[in-house]
């Protein structure tokens, strides 16, 4: 059996358990060549797993793993033509930044002065050329963080796996290094498969994100898709911020589902496969979809009370007490505050919904 | 640390160095009376006179470094040539220490990075099980390797009996026997830094390495070898060092030929035969030569290590 070889990778029913625990249930998915993939999801979904599964650091328990058509999950790591950076950058403390670099050059036998030229290139690449002869240990995190970059595209892998790398650096620094890598990537035409826990770095990045959790696949897609149109409640809840409600689906009518709340507000909007009439579901709204008026607007305008609003920099976030229904997050952008109105805590007004912005979830 | 505190104003700075003092006492007092004092007293003695039947003679003379290593003929008046006898058996020391320390570098290594690969809360187990052998007095240990390892002992009826050899290899009273008396003696000294070194060795450069195309032998000497360098070197000065002046196990399994010396050192104290002052130079001249070794090592490192950045 052999795999599409147009997809970088391609993992097949891959299962992972030890002992009793199941890792991974069963994942399928396809890295298409040249592109940005992450594996998102919470501490102990495993995305790692997956990872270090394709990089050969964990066995494969069921299942096959296919690098450009070819068959690898048997292979140790290192006869696989994949590099990996690690969460802790796990640079060796005993050579220099130079050293490291042209590590992985040299034992694909390269000799030392290619390997140390070529090592050269690739500090440059990441701007660290006049650290070439310091040890790790004299270096900042970030800079530390930017010579395991350098270290793991040394010896041109056909797949680079990145292993939460940017979680030990501060804000500022992380956001840098997202367009860096990013940059990279287009620069380099080489598959990044990136595993993060942050969801905000995860869209900001990738061409494609998989959602996991509890060791399943629960959503792939572009981040557009997976920030609008979240498949489930994991999904939805998990990625940014939305206000979640139990909704009953009263009828259906050409591809348009109208459902109602508690205390008999009523919602409509698209339909979703698998969720029939009569069915009891969750609906994702994402704040920023909604605004407030004085008056109803449309048949979807719901009637509160503002409890309270939250200045956060850029937004204005709006908590809505509904008639006989759990509270609503309304969210208005600063410069938007000439189209959209903000009411003083105590006010009663309506809830208005932009078009398509409620979604019905499975499970 | 100091600097700190002087930005203070004086008074803190006056009361910070007091109290550093009484509290460092603990530890000078114990380094004077355990290390410093002794010393001081071997050295004291080497330049004594002997006394006859043990003990020493309060009048200064250079007679045991003189006798250490000068050969003056049969009755002692002609010029110094070189004494080899004493040479000899510091030299069948270094070679005899050097060996067991190899030994044990060969067995100690796998063995501690098998505990410290184990998982977390059965290291404890294994650490205890390396360590209770050690709960035996070292004279019946040595006894008792003696008998194991005699022509007719368990050793040699099993290599006989499966057929290996037709007649007994004789162990007992050579080079070899007192190297695995050394090894066996001082093994944990060299498993247990070790351990401790691997434990806190961060494995993930070892997939680093792996993942950057390098077999595992490779990984092993560039990697993790250099990262737990300093436990091997604790392990092999902790073995080198009593095993150079040990006098058990060549007494025991090396017989007379194999004399070491530590036992050149000992025969100097014991009974009324002894020679104070001379087992006192001998000591002195073993210290130096340990320490000569030591720095020798030591400058040797530095300088790879400022030739390597």
């Amino acid at each position: 059996m052999s795999g599409n070889d147009t997809n970088a990778i391609e993992v097949r029913d891959a299962v992972k358990r030890y002992g009793d625990f199941t890792a991974l249930k069963q994942i399928s998915l396809s890295i298409r060549d040249n592109e940005f993939f992450t594996l998102l999801g919470p501490s102990g979904c495993g995305k790692t797993t997956l990872l270090r599964m394709i990089a050969g650091f964990e066995d494969v328990t069921e299942g096959e793993i296919f690098l450009y058509g070819d068959e690898i999950e048997n292979l140790p790591p290192n006869k696989r033509p994949v590099n990996t950076v690690f969460q802790n950058y796990a640079l060796f403390p005993h050579l220099t930044i130079l050293d490291n670099v042209a590590f992985g050059l040299e034992m694909r036998g390269s000799s030392k002065s290619e390997a140390r030229a070529r090592a050269g290139e690739m500090l440059e690449l990441v701007q660290l050329s006049q650290f070439a002869a310091r040890k790790p240990s004299q270096l900042s995190g970030g800079q530390q963080q930017r010579v395991a970059l350098a270290r793991a595209l040394a010896p041109r892998p056909k797949v680079l796996l990145l292993d939460e790398p940017l979680s030990a650096l501060d804000l500022k620094l992380r956001k840098a290094m997202q367009l860096e890598l990013k940059h990279l990537q287009r620069e380099t035409g080489i598959t990044f498969i990136f595993v993060t826990h942050d969801q905000e770095e995860a869209l900001t990045m990738s061409d494609r994100i998989a959602v996991m959790s509890a060791g399943e696949l629960q959503q792939l897609g572009a981040p557009t898709d997976i920030y609008e149109r979240p498949r489930n409640m994991f999904v939805a809840d998990f990625i940014g911020e939305t206000n979640l409600l139990e909704v009953s689906v009263d009828k259906i009518e050409s591809g348009r589902a109208v459902c109602h709340l508690g205390g008999g507000h009523e919602l409509t909007c698209d339909a979703v496969d698998g969720i029939g009439v009569g069915s009891k579901v969750h609906m994702s709204i994402r704040p920023e979809r909604l605004y407030m008026s004085n008056e109803p607007e449309k048949d979807g305008s719901l009637h509160g009370r503002v409890k309270e609003n939250i200045f956060i920099g850029t937004d204005i976030s709006t908590i809505v007490e509904l008639d006989d229904a759990p509270d609503f997050v309304v969210r208005t952008s600063n410069s938007d505050r000439g189209n959209k109105r903000i009411f003083e805590p105590g006010t009663d007004m309506f809830v208005n919904m932009e078009k398509g912005a409620a979604r019905l979830l499975i499970d | 640390m100091a600097g700190g505190a002087a930005s203070g104003g004086s008074a803190t700075t006056d009361t910070y160095k007091e109290a550093r003092t009484w509290l460092l006492m603990p530890a000078w007092v114990t380094l004077s009376i355990l290390v410093l004092a002794p010393v001081a007293m071997m050295l004291v003695y080497s330049f004594l006179t002997k006394e006859f039947r043990g003990g020493v003679i309060w009048e200064f003379s250079l007679a045991a470094y003189d006798q250490f290593f000068c050969d003056r003929g049969l009755f002692g008046d002609e010029p110094c040539t070189i004494e080899w006898t004493y040479l000899q058996i510091f030299w069948r020391s270094i070679w005899q220490a050097g060996t067991a320390t190899l030994l044990s570098l060969a067995i100690g290594f796998p063995t501690a990075y098998f505990i410290a690969t184990r998982p977390e809360h059965t290291r404890p187990m294994w650490v205890f099980l390396i360590t209770i052998p050690y709960w035996v007095n070292l004279l019946i240990r040595t006894v008792s390797m003696k008998f194991l390892l005699r022509d007719q002992g368990p050793l040699n009826d099993f290599l006989i009996n499966i057929g290996l050899i037709d007649s007994p290899i004789h162990i007992v009273n050579t080079n070899f026997a007192v190297q695995l008396g050394l090894f066996y003696s001082y093994l944990p000294f060299m498993v247990l830094p070790i351990y401790a070194a691997v434990e806190r060795y961060n494995f993930s450069l070892s997939e680093a390495a792996a993942d950057l195309y390098a077999t595992k032998w490779v990984t092993l000497r560039r990697v993790l070898l250099p990262a737990v360098k300093p436990g091997v070197i604790a392990g092999c000065i902790l073995v080198f060092v009593p095993s150079m002046g040990s006098f058990l196990a060549p007494d025991l399994l090396g017989g007379a030929k194999n004399f070491m010396i530590g036992s050149l050192i000992e025969e100097q104290f014991k009974g009324n035969a002894g020679n104070w002052p001379f087992g006192a130079a001998a000591s002195m001249i073993l210290m130096t030569m340990v320490l000569v070794l030591l720095l020798l090592y030591a400058r040797q490192q530095a300088r790879a290590e400022k030739a390597e950045g």
